[in-house]
């Protein structure tokens, strides 16, 4: 498959404030690409440099292997889901939706069968004539996506469109969504700050951070093994320990905890150990497993998201602990110790 | 407590529904004093003396020679159909030169900017339409400034005739009523979002098609109030078409004045002031029917 959009040494600057920096990515032909970063990281800038609607201070956008230097939006084979949406009140869907297309010059005729395929593809056949005002929040982001998607553009850009929505109507959409890049094989480039989203729907996730790009990854080795500290505190939970120092192959916490592992840095200041890595009470024949002992703070019952927090013994380092739903786990109580076992490669240093 | 002394101290706390609707007439009443007595009850007495004219014998009696009379006279019909005409069309010109400037107060320049000037438009309003309207005379006239600064610098040799002339007085009414287009448009085009802007920028719209589709429509309510606004007070006015105007601006106004003032027939001048109000209703319900928008939505 080929690159479908490029961007090379891509920088903005509001004044003093630079927004985005020297951002370098490709992203393939038919993809899902997702950009996640915490509000104000630039990624909305970054979205809005693509659709042309901010010329950028340095570097370029090549879509299809054309510079876009100076395109405006209007000609950019690129169509944006906005934040708000940004549906057109005065209008029905039908109207919404054909607004792209009339603009081609296109028959009447062929409009109607382009608008009509369109609404059954995101399941809004008979919804024609309502006025977007009536609709609902998912339906109102079916006619957004509808309005974008039948331009047939290289590129769907969407700026967290499902931000507005409440959270069960969201865990829908997101499901919804993927389906529908995969059915229609349109390239997606997706702005989130939630971390969810981005992990179910992306092919590749680009974290973002300060304007800076942190880590292009699979989610799967997002997760896995993230190269900086940011990404592995920003991406799924985490447990945090600040190095005091090493000794060979012993990491020293702040707070005098000691663990083996052999470190590929010279001085790691910091230790990540995801809630879900522990195993609590590893069996014996278990290679490569650093274990130690736990004392029960308290149970943070939360479902099938329930932890346990402890601190490790003889310490007071605090720690995290997943606690899965079933029988094996039912009698735990506050006050009681444990053993936890950790594999090597789930400690992260940086 | 038991559940049901319970519910007679509830029942005795809440006021008694009677003192509510009490206060609601009380606060209606100086509104409906000021419909009644000054609109309602004026407007029957003329629609009334407009049906009746004085016999032989000095009594009044029931009639339609008031209105026979309008229509029988050739200049009373061209004075009503050209004040409609112009009315209509300043209320065009009123839109035409204000839109581009209240999207520039709400769109292009910042908030603080706009207050600012926002103000310069407001400062005609403190003086007062007669005020403004000799102003308009001491720079329109034969001597007035804008002739005097035209011969100076040599591009005419003796002065345009621009007061007391149609140009004067539509010059006139457009100024006193412009504000009042500006100020509905702005507060529609505020709530405009600019990311409808963008989407239809990025669907692929041009500028003009942005403004066409887009911009136009969405400010409609305010446009039409606007419009109504201005059209009201055009076709009402009478100092600009009387003073900016002269003997030959035939406004319909005038004609009611003469009526009332001049020839002190009342109930021909009460005929007239119908015929006015069914004119400038008919109008406006008929750009209501046209724009598709509904009163309840423009009023708002």
């Amino acid at each position: 498959m080929s690159n479908i959009l490029e961007i090379k040494n891509l920088t903005k600057q509001f004044g003093d404030f630079t927004a985005v920096e020297d951002v370098n990515f490709s992203v393939k032909d038919g993809g899902f690409f997702s950009i996640l970063g915490s509000s104000g990281c630039g990624k909305s800038t970054l979205l809005r440099i693509i659709a042309g609607f901010e010329p950028e201070t340095e570097g370029e956008v090549i879509i299809r292997g054309e510079s876009m230097k100076g395109v405006p939006p209007e000609k950019r084979p690129v169509n944006i889901v906005f934040q708000h949406l940004a549906l057109f009140p005065m209008m029905n869907v039908r109207e919404n939706v054909a607004f792209g297309l009339k603009r081609l010059k296109l028959s009447n005729t062929e409009i109607d069968s382009r608008v009509n395929e369109m609404l059954s593809r995101v399941g809004l056949e008979g919804y024609e004539k309502k006025d977007v005002t009536a609709l609902s929040g998912g339906q109102k982001q079916r006619v957004a996506i509808a309005r974008s998607l039948v331009m047939k553009p290289s590129i769907l850009l969407l700026d967290e469109p499902l931000g507005a929505l409440d959270r069960k109507l969201r865990e829908h959409m997101k499901v919804e969504l993927k389906l529908l890049q995969r059915e229609i094989g349109t390239t997606f480039i997706y702005i989130t700050h939630d971390q969810s989203e981005a992990l179910v729907m992306s092919d590749e996730i680009a974290v973002m951070h300060e304007g800076r790009f942190e880590q292009i990854d699979t989610p799967r080795n997002l997760y896995k093994n993230p190269k900086t500290a940011f990404v592995a505190g920003f991406v799924g939970d985490s447990n945090r320990f600040e190095l005091s120092r090493t000794e060979g192959d012993t990491l020293i916490t702040n707070k005098g905890w000691s663990i083996n592992k052999k470190s590929s840095m010279a001085e790691p200041k910091v230790l990540y150990i995801r809630p879900e890595a522990l195993i609590i009470n590893p069996s014996e024949g278990l290679t490569d497993v650093e274990t130690f002992g736990i004392t029960i703070k308290t149970i943070l019952f939360d479902g099938s998201n329930t932890k346990l927090a402890t601190t490790v013994t003889g310490t007071t380092e605090e720690l995290l602990i997943s606690l899965p739903q079933n029988a094996e786990f039912d009698g735990l109580s506050e006050g009681q110790t444990l053993q936890v076992g950790v594999h090597i490669n789930d400690l992260k240093c940086y | 407590m038991s559940q049901n002394a319970k519910l007679q101290n509830t029942l005795q706390t809440t006021k008694p529904k009677n003192s509510f609707n009490v206060t609601l007439y009380l606060l209606i009443i100086p509104v409906l004093l000021w419909l009644v007595l000054l609109i309602v009850l004026p407007h029957l007495d003329l629609l009334v003396s407009s049906f009746k004219i004085e016999n032989d014998d000095g009594e009044m009696v029931f009639s339609l020679a008031n209105y026979i009379a309008f229509f029988k006279e050739e200049i009373y019909w061209l004075t009503f159909v050209k004040t409609a005409a112009y009315a209509i069309g300043v209320t065009a010109l009123a839109f035409i030169i204000t839109f581009p400037v209240a999207f520039y107060l709400t769109k292009v320049i910042s908030k603080k900017n706009a207050a600012f000037f926002i103000l310069l438009l407001l400062i005609p309003l403190w003086v007062g339409e007669l005020v403004t309207v000799y102003g308009w005379m001491v720079l329109l006239g034969d001597h007035g400034i804008i002739n005097h600064f035209l011969m100076a610098i040599g591009i005419v040799d003796e002065p345009i005739n621009m007061l007391y002339t149609d140009f004067s007085m539509i010059i006139g009414l457009l100024y006193m009523s412009m504000l009042f287009m500006v100020v509905p448009v702005m507060s529609t085009l505020e709530s405009l979002d600019d990311s409808l802007i963008e989407a239809a920028s990025d669907l692929g719209a041009s500028k003009w098609t942005i403004f066409r589709t887009i911009i136009i429509p969405y400010s409609m309510p305010g446009i039409v109030s606007g419009a109504i606004i201005v059209f009201m007070l055009v076709i009402g006015d009478y100092l600009a078409p009387n003073i900016l105007g002269g003997k030959s601006s035939l406004w319909f106004t005038e004609q009611i004045y003469n009526k009332f003032l001049t020839t002190f027939n009342w109930n021909e001048g009460a005929a007239f002031g119908f015929l006015l109000l069914m004119l400038s209703s008919g109008i406006i319900w008929l750009a209501l029917k046209f724009s598709g928008q509904k009163l309840d939505r423009v009023g708002s």
